[in-house]
């Protein structure tokens, strides 16, 4: 009896060893085919851009270069210096940058403030008021691009970096905001209480309590609304042309205008040009970067 | 009693300006927001009612444009590629997300790595991936000529330049583009669940499988419901990734909302037509997103 | 001259009425605590004390003065929240004095505040040290250290010590007692801890759904409780309730409980009026403290009731018995043998009986 149970025992533990160690190499199999899916066009995007066009040609999007030939990266960001229509992006990146440090310090700054007032200075209805910004994260811009670009016109700042500024700071604002209401609705309002009872005011709370304990949530902030600018295309090409542009429209132009051939190496290192901003910063802060995209969606 | 004796401020204006601080630092994004996304709305809403061509025309014009609209074939097009392409982008994402973070939730060794590596498209512009997937999949140089080279002699793979099949080509970039992020949400909201009640599940004699599909995915509905909000909402509003993969093409066969109304508008110059387009898609936002808000609004005074 | 006075105070939150006409005042040097279950007010009631919420109705005098208008800093007092609510970017030494520099107070004296204030509390080693990297004592002991500084007329305390575990809570429970005992300054503690509020305060306000139930002395808010709420909430376990009737006959009162036909001579308590006494529903209340396995004093009233249940707690027990369908419970020390379901001999002291009207709930 007691024999036939132990041996009873043995035999499950058996079992459920080998159908374990079959799940585990099903899961790594699975995990390991999605991310050679997802590193697929990287990788192709590199390897391209350091080949030259005759190996492009003979060889297949996978093939390794013979050597490492930066030359298509040269003249994806300073062009060849002749012809007409040399396009490179060298003074688009700069467009780019130009547009974005502005717009991303004013939206976090007005959106800290909007977040501090909605949670610590309760007022009557401030609930709609904070519906009222969050509305802004998800309507569809082409809703208010026509009016946008008459008022850009207007204001004399239509093809210009400003307007480009402009527009980026207003609708980054719903964002800014709930990012920081979020993050303030966790702070414990006491803080503010203790500080009221110490004397100090609105601003000195603000600038003295609680933005020194807000590094997390500037960074979150910061890095969501850098890689949304300048990953911007809407905006950028209906509100610039010519030499306003911002990178991404520069680089669809590039890619669109290639006049005789198609020079697949020039066209890959100027989309690696264009995206590597954004990469650097999601590989150095991607913890950051996630806690942003899903505190975007998910909100509380 | 003398510590009462305070300053009495004659400023009145001082008091009240102190008093309202909050309500005045405040102004600045409601009033922004008040204009530029209420305002603006709202004039795109009267021109989509009037006759306007070039430049806007204030006479109203009855639902003439919302007429020509539906009667465009173009228009046509877009709506049905954008139900093609949002079910199939849902779908795909979801499912991928879900499958990814279910895997890597099994205490996977660099699930770190894997998760990066999962997640990076996300950080990319759609105009960076269009162009990347644009040359992958060109028939000449790319995948097709990949299998070519590896003995499938016969292998064709001309999507992108198909006019029945490039669609799909959208739709294979903005699932890799996406599917990470569906994966992030998922995985955030299966490591908030509360290890007891996997460990209660475990002792009553629940294999993995069924602790997954009976009780950890149900649970997971509000994830579910932001993904799809979320998703419905990108696919709504995609637009770069079509002008870097195909431009609308071949011919107009993968034009969208999105596209259709900035051509429209920008292009052609048929502004009060582009209004038209524009309000279909903001009615088409907020029947999403008002259900939304207002269950995350009640969700939070639950609390 | 009262330190503190509130006048017919109410504040509603929407349509919720939070605080209902609320009358309190406080002589120099008392520590007055305001007790209650959650939600009972307490806390926003300390808050409109400490001017960091608005009243829609009444006034709030500090030493004569009414300061319903006056800002926070200006009234005068210090505050200690339950969270500590100490600024995390800040060290112990500018938590501290953080205040004092609002309040453009000279280099000199604030350190002479910041030095007698962290010896006399024992932080003076700690002063460069950020709040996380503090134990619960400590956080709390630079909480109070920060509102000492001040030197204000009144200390808040808001629930100070319920973040802290058992052992500490009754540590510095003795510690702010004898803080109070050598400032001599006045204090409005908040809690919800009935041995905090007994040990702590030389006034107890006990409240419940925004109104002040009993403002006493423990003594008086042990024995003689004002209504049932408080007799309920006050002692561990709470104090029985017996339902019955009171019977007059000539000069003999007498209490009988429902189902029953005993009856319990009242005679030696002290009704608030004599008037119509017979037949009136009451609810005849006894602390399970005072009831006894032996007789102690000649008027103790003997009565046999069934032992149901018996917990024992180490140092006592606490026995259930049956009186007639109604629960009584009784506190014994732990060395007494008992016997459940068994008929047993208890003793009641009749001098320590409160009785209330079994419609309005309040004493007679």
């Amino acid at each position: 009896m007691q024999d036939s149970l132990q041996s009873s025992y043995r035999q499950l533990e058996q079992k459920s060893k080998y159908t374990n160690i079959f799940l585990r190499w099903f899961l790594y199999l699975v995990l390991i085919l999605f991310a050679s899916y997802f590193i697929f066009p990287l990788y192709v995007m590199i390897v391209t851009s350091l080949k030259t066009m005759e190996e492009i040609r003979q060889g297949t999007l996978l093939t390794w270069p013979s050597s490492l030939n930066f030359d298509s990266w040269a003249v994806a960001w300073g062009g060849r210096g002749y012809g007409a229509g040399d396009t490179f992006l060298k003074p688009y990146f700069w467009n780019s940058i130009k547009m974005v440090v502005p717009a991303v310090f004013f939206s976090t700054f007005i959106g800290a403030m909007a977040g501090y007032v909605l949670t610590k200075w309760r007022f009557k209805g401030d609930k709609w008021v904070f519906l009222f910004l969050l509305f802004g994260c998800f309507i569809p811009y082409q809703a208010i691009l026509l009016p946008m670009a008459r008022t850009l016109g207007v204001l004399g700042i239509s093809n210009s970096v400003i307007g480009l500024v402009l527009v980026h700071t207003v609708y980054g604002i719903p964002f800014t905001t709930l990012f920081f209401r979020n993050f303030y609705v966790s702070v414990p309002t006491e803080l503010v209480k203790a500080a009221r009872i110490d004397g100090a005011g609105f601003f000195k709370i603000f600038f003295k309590i609680l933005l020194p304990i807000s590094a997390p949530i500037i960074v979150v902030t910061v890095i969501w609304q850098f890689t949304q600018i300048w990953n911007d295309f809407l905006f950028g090409s209906t509100f610039s042309f010519g030499e306003a542009a911002p990178i991404q429209v520069a680089l669809n132009n590039m890619v669109l205008s290639s006049t005789s051939v198609k020079e697949y190496n020039v066209d890959m290192a100027s989309a690696i040009i264009a995206g590597i901003p954004t990469l650097i910063v999601y590989v150095l802060a991607g913890k950051y970067f996630i806690r942003g995209l899903t505190s975007g969606a998910v909100k509380g | 009693m003398a510590f009462f004796l305070i300053k009495k401020k004659v400023l009145t204006m001082f008091k009240w300006l102190e008093k309202n601080l909050p309500k005045i630092v405040m102004a600045p994004a409601v009033g922004l927001i008040g204009w530029f996304v209420y305002g603006f709305v709202l004039w795109t809403l009267y021109i989509s009612f009037t006759n306007s061509k070039i430049l806007p025309k204030y006479e109203l014009w009855g639902f003439g444009q919302y007429e020509k609209l539906w009667a465009s074939r173009k228009w046509l097009i877009s709506v049905d590629n954008l139900l093609i392409f949002t079910a199939l982008f849902l779908v795909f994402c979801i499912v991928i997300g879900i499958i990814l973070a279910i895997f890597l939730d099994q205490k996977i060794r660099s699930e770190g790595l894997l998760r990066t590596i999962y997640l990076y498209p996300m950080a990319l512009s759609f105009i960076v991936t269009g162009t990347a997937w644009k040359w992958i999949l060109n028939p000449t140089l790319g995948i097709q000529k990949l299998f070519i080279d590896w003995g499938f002699e016969n292998f064709t793979f001309d999507w992108l330049v198909n006019r029945e099949m490039a669609i799909y080509t959208i739709v294979i970039a903005g699932v890799w583009q996406s599917a990470g992020f569906v994966m992030a949400l998922f995985l955030a909201g299966l490591r908030s669940v509360e290890d007891e009640i996997v460990k209660a599940a475990k002792i009553d004699g629940a294999g993995i499988f069924t602790v997954y599909w009976k009780i950890l995915l149900p649970m997971m509905r509000p994830v579910f419901f932001t993904s799809f909000v979320i998703l419905v909402h990108i696919s709504i509003k995609s637009y770069d990734l079509i002008v870097a993969l195909t431009q609308g093409g071949p011919g107009i066969s993968t034009t969208m909302p999105a596209l259709y109304m900035t051509q429209t508008a920008f292009h052609k110059s048929q502004v009060g037509l582009s209004a038209a387009s524009a309000m279909m898609m903001f009615m088409a936002v907020a029947a999403v997103i008002i259900p939304y808000l207002y269950s995350e609004l009640r969700r939070e005074n639950a609390r | 001259m009262k330190t503190l006075k509130i006048e017919d105070l109410s504040k509603n939150f929407g349509s919720t009425e939070v605080l209902k006409k609320i009358n309190l005042e406080i002589d120099e040097g008392n520590f007055l605590v305001l007790l209650g279950p959650s939600g009972c007010g307490k806390s926003t009631l300390l808050n409109i004390i400490a001017g960091l919420e608005t009243i829609n109705e009444g006034n709030v005098f500090i030493d004569d003065y009414n300061v319903s208008k006056v800002e926070p800093k200006d009234r005068n007092i210090a505050m200690v929240f339950q969270s500590y609510a100490l600024y995390p970017s800040m060290n112990v030494k500018e938590n501290m004095i953080f205040g004092l520099k609002q309040a453009k107070t000279s280099k000199d004296k604030i350190k002479e505040q910041l030095e007698k204030v962290s010896k006399f509390l024992q932080v003076d080693q700690l002063l460069e040290r950020k709040p996380s990297q503090l134990s619960g004592g400590q956080r709390q002991r630079v909480a109070i250290g920060r509102a000492l500084v001040r030197e204000p007329r009144i200390f808040l305390f808001d629930e100070p010590l319920s973040n802290l575990d058992a052992k500490l809570r009754v540590e510095m429970r003795r510690e702010i007692k004898k803080l109070h005992q050598q400032l001599k300054t006045t204090v409005v503690y908040v809690t919800h801890d009935q041995t905090e509020a007994m040990s702590l305060g030389t006034k107890i306000a006990i409240m419940n759904h925004g109104v002040i139930q009993q403002n006493d002395t423990p003594e008086n808010i042990y024995n003689k409780p004002n209504n049932t709420f408080v007799a309920d909430f006050i002692g561990s376990p709470s104090m029985n309730l017996i339902k019955g009737k009171l019977k007059q006959s000539s000069n003999i009162i007498s209490f009988v409980a429902e189902g029953s036909n005993l009856e319990i001579p009242i005679d030696n308590y002290n009704f608030k009026a004599n008037d119509n006494l017979n037949n009136k529903e009451v609810f005849f209340g006894i602390r399970p403290e005072h009831i006894f396995f032996k007789k102690l004093n000649d008027n103790d009233l003997e009565i046999t009731l069934r032992a149901d249940l018996s917990e024992y707690i180490g140092h006592e027990q606490i026995m259930t018995f049956d009186y007639d369908n109604q629960e009584i419970l009784a506190k014994f020390p732990s060395t007494i043998k008992t016997e459940l379901s068994k008929e047993t001999k208890l003793y009641f002291d009749l001098t320590q009986v409160s009785l209330f009207d079994a419609k309005t709930e309040e004493r007679i």
